[in-house]
């Protein structure tokens, strides 16, 4: 065997400080002798939960998308902006390089999050040894774009703090905007649940050689 | 074992080496990163976390931008535009802004400073355990950088409808986005290095009785005990 893993070896590695532990089966909860953490071979429940708080954002980013983020009434008249409004606002008056960051930052970004953890989990699930290198990427990756999403939210917080000159006009929060934080929040949470090594947990030595030669 | 480790991502069982400086070590198999080279010069990283902490509170302190329409002047700083929001009924909205720009980022920060410092004097800070674990647990909330972003879209859309000035804390947050991403750069599971190093009262006195009781014929106890056994701490031994 090339590459032996820490649950083949019977330990297990904490979570919070990294040091292996030989695994023993108790009644007890097992505890890292170093920092006292609870001992864990593969996050608990990961893909039960993963899924769970996956379907929960996926419901949400409905209304995120269809409730407006933000109210402005003027003098002019109202008027509501759902996040895609925004990013043809952006693109109508000229600001194209800002129209493009505010619509991958909520748009593409959460949807490519739900599909990519969707399938990571599909994968997961059934067991395939379908390109593992790639798959751990895609993992990394959802992990480090998840947080950008909250721009949204901080411009809306910073324009409803901003505008608001009582007799000319004054931005307010829409309904949407506690939707679309969800998601974010959801997805975040989510991608935390997954454990990456669920991925590496089917795969043979001989088919990471295979992987390694495409 | 304690120079064993197992890759984060896919299991796989590693033998801790010793690298030279700025390097990294990747996982054989799924190459994806294992730890980096210890800094260790912690006085830097505490100089780099006090800095932070102070860009941190000018940037809370004073107004972000400052707009002004047909003479009327409003302006806002970070905590200011979660208010309003929670002045709105958004208060679900308005904690999460909170906490994400303001109570994460400070509360590591200030961890960071809890750990560092008396390490740095060759002390163990107290709770460490549980300031580690803390610390790991506010690493992903804290959005500052896409904070900043946000200031500058909010930036472009204001200004087609009024005169926009920046603000002292707009400049203060785009050195705060630069400081804190060296900071948290900053690998902390490099940190058990040095906690292991640096000796715990309660695990000396431990370790005093343990010697006792090989005097006395019993066996030493290793370092690698059945989780779940009695020993509070790695001790020196397991070095």
């Amino acid at each position: 065997m090339k590459y032996l893993s820490a649950k083949a070896a019977g330990l297990v590695a904490c979570h919070v400080c990294g040091r292996l532990s030989r695994e023993v089966r108790t009644v007890e909860k097992a505890r890292c002798p170093r920092c006292g953490a609870v001992l864990h071979q593969r996050k608990v429940d990961s893909l039960t939960r993963t899924w769970a708080l996956l379907i929960a954002a996926a419901i949400l980013y409905i209304p995120a998308n269809v409730l407006p983020m933000m109210q402005t009434r003027s003098l002019l008249g109202n008027s509501s902006d759902t996040i895609m409004s925004g990013v043809i606002y952006f693109w109508t008056s000229g600001e194209y390089d800002l129209a493009i960051v505010v619509f991958t930052a909520s748009i593409l970004v959460p949807m490519l999050k739900l599909i990519a953890l969707s399938l990571l989990c599909v994968t997961a699930q059934r067991g395939t040894r379908w390109k593992p290198h790639q798959r751990t990427r895609l993992y990394h990756m959802v992990e480090f774009i998840g947080r950008w999403s909250m721009l949204d939210v901080f411009v809306v917080a910073l324009m409803v703090a901003l505008v608001n000159i009582q007799s000319l006009a004054v931005i307010q929060a829409g309904p949407g905007i506690v939707a679309f934080g969800s998601v974010v929040v959801l997805t975040m949470l989510a991608s935390m649940q997954f454990d990456p090594r669920l991925i590496w947990d089917q795969i043979r030595d001989d088919d990471t050689e295979q992987d390694d030669h495409d | 074992m304690t120079n064993l480790m197992a890759c984060p991502n896919c299991d796989t069982l590693h033998r801790r080496t010793v690298l030279p400086p700025r390097e990294t070590a990747r996982c054989v198999r799924c190459h994806s990163v294992l730890y980096r080279s210890p800094d260790l010069r912690l006085s830097r990283v505490l100089a780099l976390t006090l800095t932070c902490l102070i860009v941190f509170a000018i940037a809370n302190a004073f107004p972000i931008v400052e707009i002004e329409v047909q003479g009327i002047y409003t302006e806002t700083t970070l905590v200011g535009a979660a208010w309003a929001l929670y002045r709105e009924g958004m208060w679900l909205v308005a904690l999460l802004v909170f906490a994400t720009t303001v109570l994460f980022p400070l509360s590591q920060l200030l961890a960071l400073i809890h750990l560092i410092t008396p390490l740095a004097l060759g002390r163990r800070p107290y709770a460490v355990f549980h300031v580690m674990r803390a610390i790991e647990f506010c690493r992903p909330w804290g959005m500052i950088e896409v904070f900043m972003l946000g200031v500058l879209v909010s930036l472009v859309k204001l200004s087609a409808m009024a005169s926009v000035l920046p603000g002292i804390a707009l400049w203060a947050f785009g050195a705060l986005t630069m400081l804190l991403a060296t900071v948290l750069s900053y690998d902390l599971r490099n940190l058990w290095i040095v906690i292991d190093r640096t000796p715990d009262p309660a695990v000396q006195a431990l370790q005093a009785a343990k010697r006792n009781a090989a005097a006395n014929g019993l066996t030493d106890e290793p370092p690698a005990a059945p989780p779940g056994a009695s020993t509070h701490g790695p001790g020196t031994a397991s070095r």
